[in-house]
């Protein structure tokens, strides 16, 4: 069986994007390695997400932004309000009323998308995510 | 400058002025998104950009740079120019 173990988003300041992830988002720390000049291995989880019955539970790598390509490549998705990534939610009203008053920057208000309904913030570390609720 | 009448030919570009009349300031993302929802008006991003641009010469949206993003915004006002063109009361004009 294969499963997926790791996601990954370039950051551009990992100490930034620790706090943002963990304090704002709400994401567990997992792992916190110094690598070198390399950066950190620096990833979160799901809260209370445990690997279960052969199944591995997902971790996120905040990945350092540090090669060349990745700048021109977060300016061209961001100009274009094209997210990283996107996390479930169960209620994104709720999400968006309590991350704004967090300080966070949406750049789409929760909105009806066919099944779905998304929202889009910016993670401060040159990234887009969408937040995105299952309907019905 | 590319004609109202020709920005408003295409049954596209009309959808794009719907979607784009339900928010101030969407990115391409999210009027791509809005357009999606219903197959009939679901087009590439390419194309949305594509028809953005007739649209904003003509003078019927606002493309501009907030900070990192490009945000779009429907201007009317060409549209009110038809109207009054049109549907002014004679007894105004005398």
């Amino acid at each position: 069986m294969i499963g997926i173990h790791l996601a990954s988003v370039f950051v551009t300041d990992q100490e930034r994007a620790k706090d943002f992830y963990t304090r704002v988002l709400g994401f567990e720390l997992r792992q916190d390695m110094d690598l070198g000049p390399g950066g950190r291995w620096l990833t979160v989880g799901n809260p209370g997400q445990e690997a279960s019955s052969g199944v591995p539970a997902v971790e996120l790598l905040l990945e350092p932004a540090g090669h060349p390509a990745v700048g021109p490549y977060q300016e061209a998705l961001v100009a274009d309000g094209i997210p990283a990534t996107s996390f479930s939610v169960d209620d994104v009203e709720a999400e968006h009323a309590r991350l704004v008053d967090l300080g966070v920057t949406f750049i789409q208000p929760p909105t009806a998308m066919g099944p779905v309904t998304t929202a889009v913030l910016d993670d401060t570390c040159g990234n887009l995510i969408q937040l995105a609720q299952m309907n019905g | 400058m590319p004609d109202i009448y020709d920005a408003l030919a295409a049954p596209a570009r009309r959808a794009i002025l719907d979607a784009l009349a339900e928010r101030a300031d969407q990115t391409l993302f999210e009027l791509v998104n809005r357009l999606s929802t219903d197959p009939a008006t679901a087009l590439t991003r390419q194309a949305v950009s594509q028809h953005l641009q007739v649209l904003e010469e003509a003078g019927l949206v606002e493309r501009r740079r907030q900070g990192r993003y490009v945000l779009h915004t429907l201007t009317p006002e060409p549209l009110r120019a038809i109207a009054r063109r049109w549907l002014t009361d004679p007894q105004e004009q005398s």
